[in-house]
C-alpha cells in the first residue's frame, strides 16, 4: 500500500500510466502489436521495436530540451536546428547520383554536430548575456533557421546516395536494432552518467529555482546556462543526422517539423515543471516513448500528419493543468465544498 | 552633448524614430536602386499585401504590452479561412453570416485562451503553443485540400478598390486601417488601454492598484483572437481559399513587427504606430527581394530573423542604459 | 470620544499550516495616527492584508463608519475609501506620473481619457504635497522617495476615509521623512485615520497617538502613546518581562580582534552603488555596519562579496589588492556572505536541507566533481547538530523550514566552506527570539574560538550594539563615522546616523 502511494505520487506515474494505457489500448486493437520476429541476420523486427526506433529522435531532443527547461528556460528552436543539422550533413556528403562522398563522412557529421552545437550557444547567448526571455531568444533562431537550412541546401531536397549514410537510422548488418536507437540508448547513459559523477544537475536545479541566490553561493549562472543550451543544441544537431539518414535527405522545410513541441510535451509529461527546477531524465524518456506511441497510434487510426497536433495540443494542456498549483488548489477548494458547508452546519447546531 | 543623447535613448519613443528612420532609409535605397519603388503603387501595394498581417499584429501587440504572447495568430488566421471557404462551399448560410461565424469563433477562441491562461496562472507561450497546434490540426481536418471561395458578395468584395491618388487600395487595407485607428485610441484613451500598460508594468501593482486584472488579460487574449480572425477575412480577400498552411509563420512575423516597432517583449512599453511600421519594413524587405529577382524567399526569413535579434538586443541594451541613467540620477539627488 | 471610524473585531486568518492572526481587535478613530507595532511575523502586514481585501478573512467583522464591510479585492477597499501605501512603491515604472496618480479612476470625456485634467489635477495635488516634478515623465526616472510621494498622492485622491502606511520612511532620508510627517499630519487634521506601520521606534513616538501591539498572530494590547514608555513597548512586542529585556542588553564578552588586518578598503566607491568607504576588518573581530536602509550597508558587504565591482579606490585582503569579479573569487579568498533577502538570494527552496548545506562548498569544488553522498551526508549532520537545526530529516525541502531555521541552514552553508570572513546581513530578520539571541551568540563565539571576523549587519540598533566590536556607520552610501569600544552604543550610532557631528 505504502509503495503504491509512493508511486502514484512519483513523478513517473503519470508517463507510465499514459504509456501502460497506450500500450493495453494498442495490444487490444492492433493484431500482433506485441508480437517481436527475429529475421535470419538476427534483426529484431515488430511494431514495438518500431516505436522504440522511431522514438529514438524524440527521446535524444527531450534530453535537451529537460536540462533547458530545468533551467526554467525553453528551446523552441530545435525544430529548426534539426533541419539545419540536416542540411549540412547533405550538403557536405552531397547529393551525386554516383553514390561517392564529397565530404568524409564522419567529417560531414562532426560537423552538422558542431553547427548544431553553435546554434546552441547563440541561444546560449542571447539567454545568458543578454537576458532575453527565452522563449523570444529561441523564437529568433526558429523562424530564421529554416530560412539558413534552406540557403544551404538552396531550396532544393537534397537527396544522398551515399550508401554507408543510410546506416545512421538504418540497421548496420549483425546488429539486432537500427543504430539510431544505440545512439538514443549512448546519449540516454551519458547524460545519465554526468549527472550521477558531476555536480552539474544539482547546479542546474539551483539556477532554475532561484538563480538569485545560486549567484550568491558562488556558481556560474550564465557558464550553466551555456552549458544547457548548447547541449540542448548539440541533441538538436544529433538528431538532425538521425532524420536526415532516415530519409536520406534533407528537407528543410519538413525536417524536424513541430519536434519542439513533442519534445516539450514529453518532458511535461515526464513530471518535469515547465517552471523549472527539479528535473526527471527518466520521466522524459518514458515521456517521449509515449509521445511516440500515441503518434502511431493515431496513424494507425487513420489519422494524419497534419491532423496529429490537435489531439496533441489537448494532451499539452490537459498537463498544463495537472501541474499547475493554482488549478490544484481550485479542486482542493471545490472538493472541500461539501466538507466545509458540513463543518459551518456543525457550529451552527452546536451554537444553538 | 553626451547627457542629451543619452535621455533620447532612454526615451520611450526611441525604438520607435529608429524605426521610422530604418523605413525612409530602406525606401529611399530602394528609390535609388530601382525605379520601380518611384511608383505610388509600389507604396500602397506594401499595405495591401500586408493587411491581413497588420490587422494580426494589432491584435498580438495587445497581448505582448501585458507582458504575454500569442503565438496562436497564424493557426487561428489559417483555421477562419478554412472555416469560411468551408461554410461558404458547403451551406446556405449567407456570407456575412458567415463571416460573422468565424468572427466569432476566433474571438472565443481567443477567450478561452486567455481564461485558461488568467485562471490557472499558466505561461502564455505553452497555452497558446497548444492553440496553435489546435488550430493548425483543425484546419487540416475540415479538410487538407484547398476550398475555393466563389460566393458572388465575397469576390466581389475581394476585388473592390478604393483610388487612392493614381493607385488604389483593397477592402482588406481599409480593414487593417480602422483596426490600427481603434486599437491606438483605445490604448491610449480608455481606462481598458491603460491597465494594459499597467499590467505590464507591474502585475502586482496593477493588482494593488485595484486594477481589474483578471478581466484585462482575458480582453486581452479576447482581442488578439478577435484580430486574428479578422485577420483571416483579410486574408481570405486575398487569397480567396482556405488552406491548411495559410499564415504559416505569421505569428513570428507578427512578433517581429511589434518588436520592431518598439514594443518590449517584457510588456508596458509599445504603440501601435510603431507596429504599423514594423510591418511595413518587412514588406519593404520583400518587395526589394522580389525586385532583385534572383534572391530567394527564405532570405526574408533571415533577414526578418536578424532584425528581430537586433532589436531585441538593442531593447536589451536601452532598458540596462535606463536603469543606470535612474540609479545615477537618484544619488545625485541624494547628495 | 467619538465613534470608531474603524472596528476590526476578532479577525482570524489562517494560512496552510499557519495560524496568521487569532481573534485580533483594532480600533481607529477618525484624526488618528494609529501605530501597528510587532515584530516580523507578529500579523502586522497580514491584519492590514486582510483590511485592505488582498487576503479574505477567515473570521471575525470589520465596521467602517458603523457599516459592517469585506473588501475581497485592493479595489473593492478603495472604493471603500481604504487606500495604502505599501513599503516598496506598488506603481507601475512605464507609466508616466500622472497616469500612477489617476489608473483606474482616470477623469474621463465622452468615455475616453481627459489627459489634460489628468496632469492638471496631479500637478495639483502632487502641489499638495509640495513636489514640484514633470508629472509627464515616466515613474522610472525618479528617485523612490519621490515615488513614495506619488504613492501617497494617489492613496490620498480617492477620497480616502482611511490611510495605511506600511514602512513609507524605512528608505527616505531625514528631510523627505520630515516632509512625509507634514503631509500625513495636514491629513490627520483633515480627519483622516491612518495606520503608520514602522520599526523606527524614533518616528512612533514621534508622530503617533495609539500604539497597538500584536504578537504571534494575536492581540497583545491597544495604548496611548504617551503612556507607554519605550522599554514596556519592546518588552511586550517580544512577550518578555521588562528586566529580561533589559539583561539582554548584558551579553557575554564580546570577542577581542587580533592585530592582523584580514581585508581592507581604501576609500573604495562603487558607481551608482557605493560613494566612499575604507575600512579595515581585522581577524578574530565583529564590525557592524550601521545606517538606514538605503544607506549602503548592504551595498557594501555585497562589494566585499564580489557582487559590485570596486570601481575606485582600492580593496586589500591579507594586504595583497585584490579585484574581486564575483562571488567565486571572494570565496576562494575565504569570504562567506549570507544574504539579506533570504527567500529571494539564500535558500534554493526545492532543494533538501543536505543540497543547501553543501552547495556552497561544491561550487567551490567545480561543476565537474562531485562530493560524495557519504560526505554530503555527513556534512548536514554534523551541521544541523552543531547549529541545532530543527528538521524531520536532512532530505526534508528547505522551503518547508520556519525562517530561523532556514537561516541556519543558510549559515551552516558557508560554515562548510571554512570561511575566514563571514558577513551576516540581516541575519536575525523575522525569526524568533530565541534563534535570534543564538544567532548573535554564535557571531561572537566563531569570531572568539576560530578567528574568523565576521560583519553582522542588522537595522536593530541594540543587536549590534551587543555583539560588534566595531561598528562602522553609513550615511548616503559613505561611511561616516567609525565607533569602537565604548562609542558602540545606541546614542552613539543614532547621533552618527542623524549626522550630528557634521
Amino acid at each position: 500500500m505504502e509503495k503504491l502511494k509512493n508511486f502514484t505520487s512519483s513523478s513517473l506515474f503519470l508517463p507510465v500510466v499514459a504509456l501502460a494505457v497506450l500500450l493495453v489500448f494498442n495490444g487490444i486493437f492492433v493484431e500482433g502489436f506485441f508480437d517481436i520476429q527475429v529475421t535470419e541476420d538476427g534483426r529484431l523486427f515488430g511494431r514495438v521495436i518500431d516505436i522504440l526506433t522511431r522514438s529514438s529522435s524524440l527521446v535524444i531532443l527531450s534530453l535537451g530540451m529537460t536540462l533547458v527547461i530545468a533551467t526554467s528556460g525553453i528551446d523552441i528552436s530545435v525544430g529548426a536546428v534539426v533541419a539545419i543539422s540536416a542540411a549540412v550533413v547533405c550538403t557536405l556528403i552531397g547529393g551525386r547520383g554516383d553514390g561517392v562522398a564529397e565530404t568524409p563522412m564522419l567529417l560531414a557529421m562532426l560537423a552538422s554536430v558542431g553547427i548544431g552545437i553553435l546554434c546552441g550557444l547563440w541561444n546560449g547567448l542571447l539567454v545568458a548575456k543578454f537576458k532575453i526571455q527565452a522563449v523570444v531568444a529561441t523564437l529568433i533562431l526558429m523562424t530564421a533557421g529554416r530560412g539558413v537550412a534552406q540557403l544551404l541546401t538552396e531550396g532544393q531536397i537534397i537527396t544522398v546516395y551515399y550508401k554507408p549514410f543510410a546506416s545512421i537510422a538504418g540497421v548496420i548488418p549483425g546488429m539486432p536494432l537500427p543504430t539510431n536507437v544505440f545512439i538514443a540508448l549512448a546519449m540516454v547513459a551519458f547524460v545519465a552518467i554526468v549527472m550521477k559523477k558531476t555536480s552539474i544537475g544539482l547546479f542546474i536545479q539551483s539556477v532554475g529555482i532561484n538563480p538569485t541566490a545560486a549567484k550568491y553561493v558562488g556558481i556560474n549562472v550564465t557558464m550553466v546556462l551555456f552549458l544547457v543550451y548548447a547541449f540542448s543544441g548539440f541533441c538538436a544537431g544529433v538528431t538532425g543526422l538521425i532524420e536526415s539518414s532516415l530519409i536520406r535527405a534533407a528537407d528543410a522545410n519538413n525536417a524536424g517539423l513541430n519536434m519542439e513541441m513533442d519534445a516539450i510535451l514529453a518532458v511535461a509529461l515526464g513530471g518535469t515543471l515547465l517552471s523549472g527546477g527539479k528535473f526527471y531524465l527518466g520521466g522524459s524518456v518514458i515521456g517521449a516513448i509515449t509521445i511516440q506511441t500515441l503518434t502511431t497510434t493515431l496513424y494507425a487510426l487513420g489519422v494524419s500528419a497534419d491532423q496529429l497536433p490537435v489531439v496533441k495540443a489537448v494532451a499539452v494542456i490537459a498537463i498544463c493543468l495537472i501541474q499547475s498549483r493554482k488549478a490544484r488548489d481550485l479542486f482542493e477548494k471545490w472538493k472541500n465544498r461539501g466538507n466545509g458547508a458540513a463543518a459551518a452546519g456543525a457550529k451552527a447546531v452546536n451554537k444553538a | 552633448m553626451n547627457k542629451k543623447l543619452g535621455e533620447i535613448i532612454a526615451s520611450k519613443y526611441f525604438s520607435f524614430f529608429v524605426t521610422v528612420i530604418l523605413f525612409a532609409v530602406l525606401y529611399g535605397a530602394g528609390i535609388a536602386m530601382y525605379k520601380g519603388f518611384m511608383k505610388p503603387q509600389v507604396f500602397l501595394n506594401l499595405f495591401i499585401d500586408n493587411a491581413a498581417l497588420i490587422i494580426v499584429t494589432v491584435g498580438i501587440t495587445f497581448t505582448l504590452l501585458i507582458g504575454g504572447i500569442d503565438l496562436s495568430v497564424g493557426a487561428v488566421l489559417a483555421l477562419t479561412c478554412m472555416v469560411l471557404a468551408w461554410i461558404l462551399a458547403n451551406t446556405g448560410i449567407p456570407v456575412f453570416a458567415a463571416i460573422f461565424i468565424v468572427l466569432l469563433m476566433g474571438t472565443l477562441f481567443g477567450a478561452l485562451q486567455g481564461y485558461i491562461i488568467a485562471k490557472f496562472d499558466l505561461q502564455p507561450f505553452i497555452i497558446t503553443l497548444a492553440g496553435m497546434l489546435f488550430c493548425r490540426g483543425m484546419t487540416a481536418v475540415i479538410s487538407r485540400e484547398t476550398i475555393n471561395i466563389t460566393d458572388p458578395v465575397f469576390v466581389a468584395m475581394a476585388d473592390f478598390r478604393l483610388p487612392v491618388g493614381p493607385g488604389f487600395v483593397s477592402m482588406g487595407v481599409l480593414i487593417a486601417l480602422a483596426s490600427l485607428i481603434i486599437a491606438a485610441v483605445v490604448l491610449g484613451f480608455t481606462r481598458f488601454g491603460r491597465n494594459i500598460y499597467a499590467l505590464g508594468g507591474s502585475e502586482s501593482s496593477a493588482s494593488l492598484m485595484g486594477l481589474p486584472v483578471f478581466r484585462t488579460k482575458v480582453s486581452v487574449y479576447t482581442i488578439s483572437g478577435f484580430c486574428s480572425s479578422l485577420g483571416g477575412i483579410a486574408y481570405a480577400l486575398m487569397m480567396l481559399t482556405g488552406y491548411n498552411l495559410h499564415g504559416m509563420g505569421m505569428e513570428m512575423d507578427a512578433i517581429a513587427s511589434t518588436v520592431i516597432g518598439g514594443t518590449l517583449l517584457t510588456g508596458g512599453v509599445g504603440f501601435i504606430p510603431g507596429a504599423l511600421f514594423g510591418v511595413l519594413i518587412q514588406g519593404v524587405i520583400l518587395t526589394f527581394i522580389s525586385f532583385q529577382g534572383t534572391l530567394s524567399a527564405w532570405w526574408t526569413k533571415i533577414v526578418v530573423g536578424a532584425l528581430l535579434c537586433v532589436f531585441i538586443i538593442m531593447q536589451a541594451f536601452i532598458t540596462e542604459h535606463k536603469s543606470k541613467l535612474t540609479a545615477q540620477s537618484s544619488l545625485e539627488e541624494n547628495s | 470620544m467619538a465613534a470608531a471610524l474603524l472596528e476590526m473585531r476578532n479577525i482570524d486568518k489562517v494560512f496552510p499550516g499557519v495560524r496568521a492572526l487569532s481573534n485580533v481587535d483594532f480600533t481607529l478613530h477618525a484624526g488618528e495616527i494609529h501605530s501597528l507595532m510587532g515584530e516580523n511575523g507578529a500579523g502586522k502586514s497580514t491584519l492590514v492584508k486582510v483590511l485592505t481585501g488582498v487576503y479574505p478573512k477567515d473570521g471575525g467583522t470589520i465596521h467602517l463608519n458603523g457599516r459592517e464591510i469585506s473588501p475581497k479585492t485592493p479595489k473593492e477597499a478603495q472604493e471603500e475609501g481604504i487606500s495604502t501605501v505599501y513599503q516598496e512603491v506598488n506603481l507601475c515604472p512605464n507609466l508616466t506620473v500622472a497616469e500612477n496618480i489617476f489608473i483606474g479612476r482616470e477623469p474621463r470625456r465622452f468615455g475616453f481619457i481627459d489627459w489634460k485634467e489628468v496632469n492638471r489635477r496631479s500637478v495639483e495635488l502632487l502641489q499638495k504635497l509640495d513636489v514640484d516634478i514633470d508629472v509627464n515623465k515616466t515613474l522610472d526616472n525618479y528617485p523612490v522617495a519621490i515615488q513614495q510621494m506619488v504613492a501617497i498622492a494617489r492613496a490620498v485622491d480617492v477620497d480616502a476615509k482611511i490611510l495605511i502606511l506600511d514602512e513609507p520612511t524605512s528608505s527616505l532620508n531625514e528631510g523627505e521623512t520630515a516632509r512625509l510627517f507634514k503631509i500625513v499630519r495636514q491629513l490627520q487634521k483633515q480627519g483622516m485615520g491612518i495606520i503608520f506601520i514602522s520599526h523606527f521606534l524614533e518616528q512612533i513616538y514621534e508622530l503617533c497617538d495609539h500604539i497597538t501591539i500584536l504578537r504571534n498572530g494575536e492581540l497583545v494590547g491597544s495604548y496611548e502613546v504617551a503612556k507607554l514608555p519605550r522599554l514596556e513597548l519592546i518588552a511586550r512586542m517580544v512577550g518578555k518581562d521588562l528586566n529580561d529585556v533589559k539583561d539582554m542588553d548584558k551579553m557575554a564578552e564580546k570577542s577581542v580582534p587580533s592585530e592582523e588586518v584580514f581585508i581592507e578598503t581604501d576609500h573604495a566607491a562603487s558607481i551608482g552603488q557605493i560613494k566612499d568607504v575604507s575600512l579595515q576588518i581585522h581577524k578574530g573581530e565583529v564590525i557592524g555596519f550601521a545606517g538606514l536602509l538605503g544607506s549602503g550597508r548592504t551595498e557594501t558587504a555585497e562589494m566585499l562579496f564580489g557582487l559590485k565591482d570596486v570601481t575606485g579606490g582600492q580593496l586589500k585582503i591579507n594586504g595583497k589588492a585584490e579585484k574581486l569579479a564575483n562571488p567565486m573569487a571572494a570565496m576562494k579568498d575565504g569570504i562567506a556572505f549570507c544574504p539579506e533577502d533570504r527567500k529571494l538570494a539564500g535558500i534554493i527552496g526545492d532543494l533538501t536541507v543536505r543540497e543547501n548545506i553543501i552547495l556552497a562548498l561544491q561550487a567551490m569544488d567545480g561543476m565537474f566533481t562531485h562530493i560524495p553522498y557519504s560526505e554530503q551526508v555527513k556534512l548536514a549532520d554534523q551541521f544541523i547538530e552543531k547549529l541545532r537545526i530543527k528538521v524531520s530529516d536532512r532530505d526534508q525541502l528547505i522551503k518547508n523550514l520556519s525562517g530561523g531555521n532556514q537561516q541556519k541552514v543558510i549559515i551552516a552553508r558557508w560554515l562548510a566552506t571554512h570561511p575566514q570572513f563571514l558577513i551576516l546581513d540581516e541575519p536575525t530578520r523575522g525569526i524568533d527570539v530565541g534563534t535570534k539571541t543564538e544567532i548573535q551568540k554564535m557571531a561572537v563565539e566563531l569570531a572568539k574560538t576560530e578567528g574568523m571576523s565576521v560583519a553582522f549587519i542588522s537595522s536593530e540598533m541594540d543587536e549590534m550594539v551587543r555583539t560588534c566590536s566595531k561598528l562602522i556607520v553609513m550615511r548616503d552610501r559613505r561611511k561616516v563615522a567609525e565607533l569602537t569600544g565604548e562609542q558602540v552604543s545606541s546614542d552613539g550610532v543614532m547621533q552618527a546616523i542623524a549626522g550630528g557631528d557634521n
